[in-house]
């Protein structure tokens, strides 16, 4: 019973990482209609961009005070994920706007190779290490009742605790602030909210920005848990279940998903793996949302597709 | 002047529906034909046989299977490489456990299990749509990935779960040097190639072109949804199994899961967009254009004779695979068919304006 | 927009077409018949970038050294080319492909798939696979296998070490009944090659084996370690490449698992595997084929010649790291496989695979040609024979103390009479499926 508990706490804390990530994705599709594969490249490159500057930024200036140092990194990635999000609208959102869904996805996966491309040759590709501080020994809980106690993983816990609490900002900056009012109106009809006046660009511009803050902090966190290198873009494939389960338009979905494509991964690979010869959780992941989305088609929060002839 | 159609009547329905009405048109495709089985043979370096034809020859027919799920019927599939994977393996099963068994129908049966394979994972595309499926195809993927890895009946109790097939031959010939594989490929691509034009020319063909613009109205005429998408599931993996097969026993020889992994079933797909969705020649043009592309681009430096370590030319080749993506999907997002089809028109008036 | 016009559209397709064209057209240039050249297939991008680039940088290092500090191999300048595989088995081939029509006389894949699907493909071309502590196990047998040199070890004489030193740990191999030894491992050719030696051991010995397979590339192993903090094994055996390996240790810090009670293979204890975690590392064993550090004489050449020059391919740091000089000793055995086969088919003559490949079968480096080489300490003396493509087992454990690697062992041998069967029924096996017959007598020493 006490190993059960690990595994669903730690499928609970890992299945709130992979809603970092599908939250990117969500955000994007809710803005501009656009699937965006490149959500797994900007995590990494934001991430090698924090990585990098973190070990830059004292060689240039001397400065030692690590706290410090993080925050300096953290405002210079930031910075050039908001560049990389204005430079993606111009040159590839601007120029096929009215495309094919498909055409789009397709023009997202070219920018996830660009990005993978120009990323490595500007931050290298060994193995970087981001230190915010997060705490990597156990700590074990109920140690009376269960034998061995009940591990949790520390810095997973912090982990899921900045995953919470990004949502939690995310989903007040988009109910009360007027940005996010535009851009619920964009997502909703493109065209209705071009005639009242919200200029377009600017909103996609907005969006993929915030976008990549997200990857910027999934990418920390993933990175500070694995090092940061160039196998973090495949944990965006990870993501993909939780935000087709949870529904490509919803937040709480992407929540909701991630939570119950972790705990199912996690309990899958330890109690059904063992029958199947083990390594079975990436493909049960996606099976657990194929059969949710049997049974709802537009995933579990997501809007009904609604088709007119 | 060249083009024109002028004085060319048909007098017959069987003429008019040929795949290529005009003389002009037959001609240079006997022209293709000459120089692929003749001239191409003859000339052409070693080299160019095993890293550029054979591949292309056999991504086409993937490509071609392909396009047949995606561009005629309008079911995104992510999940190409497993079917490339079935088929290969399952050949490779028949061959090793079945003493004798032909080279041809081996690929045959290799691509009727990955049909089985492919209509089952099929079913789901009748209550998901869209991106949706897509990323449920992704199931299959990472299913066979694991299948193959694990299930050692599979790899035939192989210790490395990597498998090879030695010695092919066709009713007696070998099938050994790359002007043989060669030649093996152009037949097979070509007589599967045909196979698919006169599906996609047919009413099969017309019900799913109609699945893809409009399911719901094709359903009111009377299409049966589940017999349109499962067809189409089926005859793409047919293909796709047979082009697995192919890439396993000739091109390879020897090859480990990896080899069908994600990033084939991505390459397949940017062959199709950028070769065009909806057109069989598009397929041929986007394995091109695949194939070709990062040979060229890992020549580049050299050519220039500026010398970059590997990794930077390894880097350069990805960002300009992306950026090229991109460029060609802003231009010409119909793709390099569309570019032939206008092409064509044009030259039908040319040197006129009108 | 320029582009935007079809003439613009059709001349830029019509450019890129002549260039592919013209460029495809032309086959690769002939080797350069003044020189020996070798072709460097590696991989300096993709999740096993950190372990695959030091290695590179030894090979090419060593070229440069002996081109520059002996002026080649008795008067024969080295030529070499790199090829980018990304470990991938296909890219791997093409490469291969590519480069064998500019006279190779020798090949190291540097990684398990690609040598599997070269393996093939060797013996036709005349190219001699140098797989140096990976690849093919029962490509030990020479007489099967005419064409594969793992000199230095395979995994089954790896796995053997292990056992056996876990077995002295214990007081002695009859101890290990009844304990349990956890083998996560890269799903993949080469994590799974060691298996049939550790069911044999586990059958000899009465230990329990408890396996997990980890997805490539490797960074998802939370259930993994979850499993093994489950089960509490005695020992857990590391079997990884590349990202995997510092995975497998941050994780096995997570869930608290001694790090002193696992045991890499010498592909999973180099620096990049420990060097992010530090002392969360400390404790964890793995094997090593030769020394690291700065001090021996070769690498010293190495700073003198070559990076002194500003000729180095990587940073000097990296310099006499594990792997590095991993690599330099791979390109060292490639090199005086050369010389071998200059003794008897010409001095100052350029080899070709087929020369090397003899080479390669009659290497007789004892201490004294080590030293001269400048390789004192850093490996054993090897030889090799027609049926005896290895050469040598002899391997040491070190352990990571938090800031360097230190050896605990004295040099170990792989157990033969358990695993010279093995290899004889594996290899005989590989015969029966490719239709192929072992060499005879006469063959040797041709």
């Amino acid at each position: 019973m006490g190993f059960f508990l690990e595994t669903l706490f730690g499928g609970l804390m890992v299945g709130m990482l992979y809603s970092l990530i599908a939250l990117g994705f969500v955000l994007i599709f809710k803005a501009s209609g656009v699937f965006n594969f490149a959500q797994g490249a900007m995590v990494l490159f934001a991430a090698l961009a924090m990585a990098r500057f973190a070990e830059w930024i004292p060689a240039w200036t001397g400065l030692a005070n690590k706290a410090l140092v993080n925050v300096l990194a953290f405002i210079v990635a930031c910075a050039i994920m908001i560049v990389v999000a204005w430079l993606i609208e111009k040159l590839v959102l601007g120029k096929l706007v009215n495309q094919e869904g498909i055409t789009l996805l397709m023009a997202t996966i070219g920018v996830t190779y660009f990005l993978e491309g120009i990323g490595q040759m500007l931050f290298g590709n060994d193995i970087y290490k981001i230190d915010i501080g997060l705490p990597k020994e156990p700590i074990f809980l109920f140690e009376k009742a269960f034998q061995g106690g009940v591990l949790v993983n520390k810095e997973d816990l912090a982990a899921a605790v900045i995953a919470a609490a990004l949502v939690a900002l995310l989903a007040l900056f988009f109910q009360k602030t007027a940005t996010g009012r535009a851009l619920r109106a964009v997502a909703d009809d493109h065209q209705a909210a071009q005639s009242i006046g919200i200029p377009l660009a600017r909103i996609w511009v907005i969006v993929w920005s915030v976008a990549g803050i997200v990857a910027l902090v999934a990418g920390i966190i993933w990175g500070s848990k694995l090092g940061v290198q160039f196998s973090l873009t495949l944990v965006a494939l990870k993501a993909l279940p939780v935000v087709i389960l949870g529904g490509l338009t919803s937040i709480p979905g992407a929540i909701i998903g991630g939570l119950i494509i972790g705990v199912g991964e996690k309990l899958s690979e330890i109690y059904l793996g063992p029958f199947f010869g083990g390594g079975i959780e990436v493909w049960f992941a996606y099976v657990l949302a194929l059969v949710f989305l049997l049974v709802r088609p537009q995933g579990l929060f997501g809007e009904k597709i609604i088709d007119r002839v | 002047m060249l083009y024109r159609e002028n004085g060319q009547f048909k007098i017959s329905y069987r003429a008019d529906q040929q795949i290529f009405p005009i003389v002009q048109d037959r001609w240079v495709f006997a022209l293709l034909l000459v120089v692929a089985f003749i001239a191409v043979p003859l000339v052409a370096p070693e080299y160019l046989f095993r890293a550029v034809l054979i591949p292309f020859l056999i991504l086409s027919l993937a490509a071609i299977g392909l396009n047949i799920l995606v561009g005629y019927c309008g079911q995104i599939s992510l999940g190409t490489g497993a079917f490339m994977a079935v088929g290969a393996y399952a050949a490779y099963n028949f061959t090793v456990r079945i003493d004798g068994m032909p080279l041809l129908a081996a690929l045959l049966l290799g691509g009727l299990s990955a049909t089985i394979f492919g209509v089952l994972f099929g079913i789901p595309s009748l209550r998901i749509k869209g991106l949706y499926l897509a990323v449920a195809t992704l199931a299959a993927q990472f299913f066979s990935d694991w299948a193959f890895q694990r299930i050692k009946w599979l790899t035939n109790d192989s210790s490395s779960g990597s498998v090879s097939v030695p010695n092919l031959s066709v009713f007696g010939l070998p099938v050994e040097s790359p002007v043989q594989k060669y030649l093996f490929c152009l037949m097979v691509v070509g007589v599967l190639a045909l196979l698919a034009k006169n599906l996609v020319r047919g009413a099969i063909g017309r019900e799913w072109m109609a699945m893809r613009d409009m399911d719901v109205a094709a359903a009111v005429i009377g299409i049966r949804p589940m017999y349109a998408k499962l067809t189409a599931f089926a005859v793409s993996s047919f293909m796709v199994g047979v082009a697995g097969a192919l890439w396993g026993f000739v091109h390879l020889g020897s090859w480990e899961p990896a080899a069908f992994s994600i990033d084939r079933s991505f390459q397949l797909l940017f062959m199709i967009i950028i070769g065009g969705l909806g057109s069989i020649l598009g397929s041929f043009f986007g394995a091109a254009f695949i194939v070709i592309l990062p040979l060229v681009l890992s020549q580049i430096p050299q050519w220039f004779g500026i010398p970059i370590s590997t990794a930077t030319a390894s880097h350069l080749e990805l960002m300009i695979f992306g950026a090229l993506i991109v460029f060609f999907l802003i231009v010409e997002p119909h793709g390099l068919a569309r570019l032939w089809t206008i092409g064509k028109e044009k030259l039908r008036l040319w040197p006129f304006p009108h | 927009m320029l582009f935007k016009t079809l003439k613009g559209i059709a001349l830029s397709t019509a450019a890129v077409a002549a260039v592919a064209a013209s460029m495809l057209a032309t086959p690769p240039a002939f080797a350069q018949a003044k020189e020996q050249f070798f072709p460097l297939l590696v991989y300096r991008t993709g999740p096993y970038a950190p372990n695959g680039t030091p290695w590179a940088n030894g090979k090419q290092d060593y070229i440069k050294m002996i081109n520059a500090r002996d002026g080649g191999i008795n008067g024969v300048k080295i030529s070499y080319e790199e090829c980018e595989t990304g470990y991938a088995t296909d890219r791997g081939v093409e490469c291969y492909e590519r480069l064998k029509g500019k006279g190779a006389s020798m090949i190291d894949p540097q990684a398990t798939g690609i040598t599997f699907a070269l393996t093939d493909k060797a013996p036709v071309d005349k190219i001699p696979l140098l797989t140096l502590g990976y690849g093919l196990a029962a490509s030990q047998d020479g007489n099967a296998f005419k064409w594969n040199f793992p000199l230095m070890g395979s995994y089954w004489t790896a796995m053997d070490v292990l056992i056996q030193y876990i077995g002295k740990k214990e007081g002695g191999l009859d101890k290990l009944k009844g304990k349990k030894i956890a083998f996560v491992y890269h799903d993949s050719p080469f994590g799974k090659e060691p298996i049939p030696v550790l069911q044999e051991r586990a059958k000899m010995h009465g230990f329990e084996i408890q396996m997990l397979p980890v997805t490539a590339p490797g960074v998802e192993q939370k259930a993994t370690w979850l499993q093994v903090r489950q089960n509490r094994p005695d020992y857990v055996l590391l079997w990884g490449w590349g990202v995997m390996n510092s995975t497998a240790l941050k994780e096995a810090q997570a869930v608290g698992y001694p790090r002193d009670k696992m045991y890499g293979v010498w592909w999973s204890g180099a620096e990049p595997d420990v060097k992010d975690i530090g002392e969360g590392a400390k404790g964890y064993n793995a094997l090593n084929l030769n020394t690291s550090g700065q001090s021996p004489k070769v690498i010293q050449d190495i700073l003198k010649y070559v990076h002194d020059k500003g000729q180095g391919t990587g940073p000097k740091e990296e310099v006499g790291s594990v792997l590095y000089t991993r690599g330099l000793i791979i390109q060292m055995l490639g090199i005086e496989a050369v010389r071998r086969a200059q003794e008897r088919f010409g001095k100052g003559k350029v080899m070709t695979g087929e020369q090397v490949r003899w080479g390669f079968e009659n290497l007789a480096l004892d201490q004294k040609k080590l030293d001269a080489l400048g390789f004192a300490g850093v490996m054993r003396p090897l030889s090799t024979s027609c049926a005896d493509h290895m050469g040598s087992t002899s391997v040491r454990i070190h352990t990571w103390d938090g800031s360097k690697w230190n050896f605990v062992s004295d040099f170990m041998q792989a157990d033969e009479q358990i695993l010279k069967p093995m290899v004889k029924v594996s290899a005989d096996k590989y015969l029966s499926d490719k239709k192929l017959t072992r060499r005879d007598a006469a063959d040797c020493g041709s």
